[in-house]
């Protein structure tokens, strides 16, 4: 695949202006983002109260593939409960690693987007850090690293 | 008529580029339906025609292990092995060719120093001098045995530039310096270390120096003598040839009083439970079937470079390197990373506002293959406050069209993200 099919107008936006940009100052739950090999580096930040996310911040250095990740991925699990995020980061994980059943019903929605990076295997953990570290924070292990 | 002579010189012929590209058959590979252009040669170049069929006569009608048997082969294949020693005594003037061992890489070569010097006669509170330039490989080998022994790493740092400060340098001998380590050529920036100068200030001080020269050896003629460097490693594939070989030079009286780093066959005189006899330099630090055909077809790798000719090629990568640094800078929002005064073919930069893995993804789609990332030069990146860069880094058989190609595929990256 040529990368430039992944780099569409939605991505390069969220590259551009990052949603929920900037670390959260009553974070119930913290984690770091690394990928070494590439250098990616991400800090997310989540107030989580009872059972749901009522805010998400993050903050880094990385690649517009993993940054539009992580904007989009605040976005859309802002509101959401514990359960229903970490069913995202399944989906997310499956799709760009090709296991996806895009016959199945699933929640991605517009995260589709990043379907393409299945073909591209250096940058499926570009896409794939946001969702990890949110993995990591809700787990409250503080480190994601995709190596 | 006078009675003067002329003296006529021609001028030394400038490569064929279109007739050496011939013998590469990899430079006809389409990528994405593009024709590849290689720009990664730093991280390793690409085999020409001669240097394979070197290796098939080697596995088609000579291969057996080495100094062993009495049989034909053994003996032909240790001849060769031998042979190719003497190349790389000749390709990098060592004195003797005994003080030349086949290693598998220049990371392992600084390894076998680090263990056989280091750990040997490094203690509590000695000095290792390392440069802000080093590649991890020429870092954290001596962080291991610096650790183990309870020895200090000091470091020389760096201008805005991405020269090393010789003066700083100077400042950080005192008694306790044991040992100094450190690149010829930054793999990250392209920088040419004044590695002669250096060298001589550590002998001032007794301390012997390692040079990481597997930046260096592709691009610029090694003496060892001249430079009077203790020891020298560098890597087969940088230069043409096969990976899992490399080299190391060591002064003879160093490596005498070293200890081996590996323990095996073909390293020894006698073996009983009781003792072991090592056996003499170089042999002392082969233990084990060695990468013998790897070892051959590096020999008939310096062959070709060396028909060319070292100061040809650099000649050439002088020229690609000056036009593609005057393209670079004539297009905005380029900053290039390392500005040294002298520097090999290597092209460190950042696109304003792309991050480098973007940038290297999409000259992917034109064909164009750079590296991204930190180059395992972390220090590097931190001294330039940047995550990554990205690198272009030339060969002998790169065209100034490749440049041009180059500069064209950022533009394109830099409309799209615009």
């Amino acid at each position: 695949m040529d990368s430039r099919e992944l780099y569409q107008e939605m991505i390069l936006e969220h590259n551009k202006k990052p949603r929920n940009w900037g670390l959260l100052a009553d974070a119930t739950h913290k984690a770091e983002g690394l990928n070494p090999l590439c250098g990616d580096h991400l800090h997310l930040s989540l107030r989580v109260a009872g059972d749901t996310v009522e805010a998400v911040g993050f903050e880094g250095e990385a690649c517009a593939i993993c940054k539009a990740s992580a904007s989009m991925m605040t976005a859309v699990v802002k509101g959401k409960t514990r359960a229903d995020a970490e069913q995202m980061v399944q989906e997310f994980r499956d799709m760009t690693t090709g296991k996806l059943d895009p016959a199945a019903p699933h929640h991605l929605g517009r995260l589709t987007v990043f379907a393409g990076v299945r073909d591209l295997p250096t940058r499926v953990k570009c896409a794939i850090l946001p969702w990890h570290t949110l993995h990591a924070a809700f787990a409250g292990t503080n480190t994601a690293s995709t190596e | 008529m006078s009675g003067h002579s002329t003296l006529v010189t021609t001028p030394a012929a400038a490569l064929d580029i279109e007739r050496l590209r011939r013998d590469f058959p990899i430079l006809d590979l389409k990528v994405n339906g593009k024709s590849l252009i290689f720009l990664d040669n730093a991280a390793s170049s690409q085999m020409p025609r001669q240097v394979m069929e070197r290796w098939t006569k080697y596995r088609s009608e000579q291969h057996a292990n080495i100094h062993r048997a009495v049989h034909y082969l053994s003996e032909t294949a240790t001849a060769e092995y031998e042979k190719a020693r003497l190349k790389v005594q000749a390709f990098i003037n060592a004195g003797e060719s005994r003080e030349c061992i086949f290693t598998s890489g220049t990371t392992d070569g600084i390894n076998l120093v680090a263990h056989g010097y280091g750990r040997k006669f490094f203690q509590a509170d000695d000095e290792i001098i390392l440069t802000t330039l080093e590649h991890h490989s020429n870092i954290v080998p001596w962080q291991m045995v610096a650790e183990e022994r309870g020895a200090k790493i000091r470091v020389v740092p760096i201008s805005d530039r991405g020269e090393l400060l010789v003066d700083e340098y100077r400042k950080l001998f005192n008694a306790k310096t044991r040992f100094v380590a450190m690149t010829h050529v930054s793999n990250a920036l392209g920088t040419i270390t004044p590695v002669r100068e250096m060298i001589a200030i550590a002998h001032e001080h007794g301390v012997p120096v390692l040079v990481d020269g597997a930046q260096a050896a592709p691009h610029l003629k090694v003496d060892v003598q001249d430079l009077d460097c203790d020891f020298y490693v560098f890597s087969s594939h940088k230069l043409c040839g096969p990976t899992g070989v490399g080299v190391l030079y060591g002064k003879a009286a160093l490596l005498e009083k070293m200890q081996p780093f590996k323990g095996g066959g073909d390293m020894i005189l006698s073996v009983t439970f009781d003792k072991t006899t090592y056996a003499p330099i170089p042999a002392k630090f082969e233990a084990g079937t060695p990468p013998i055909g790897e070892a051959i077809t590096l020999g008939a790798a310096i062959d070709y470079l060396s028909a060319i000719g070292i100061e040809r090629i650099a000649a050439h990568e002088t020229d690609l390197l000056d036009y593609a640094t005057d393209q670079l800078n004539r297009m905005p929002g380029i900053r290039l990373i390392g500005t040294a005064e002298k520097k090999a073919a290597v092209l460190s930069f950042a696109v304003e506002g792309v991050h480098p893995h973007d940038v290297g993804s999409l000259l992917n789609d034109d064909g164009v293959a750079i590296r991204t990332g930190h180059h395992c030069a972390q220090p590097v990146m931190q001294r330039f406050k940047v995550p990554a860069t990205c690198r272009a880094s030339f060969a002998f058989y790169n065209t100034m069209a490749e440049v041009d190609a180059l500069a064209a595929s950022i533009a394109r990256v830099q409309k799209l993200f615009a």
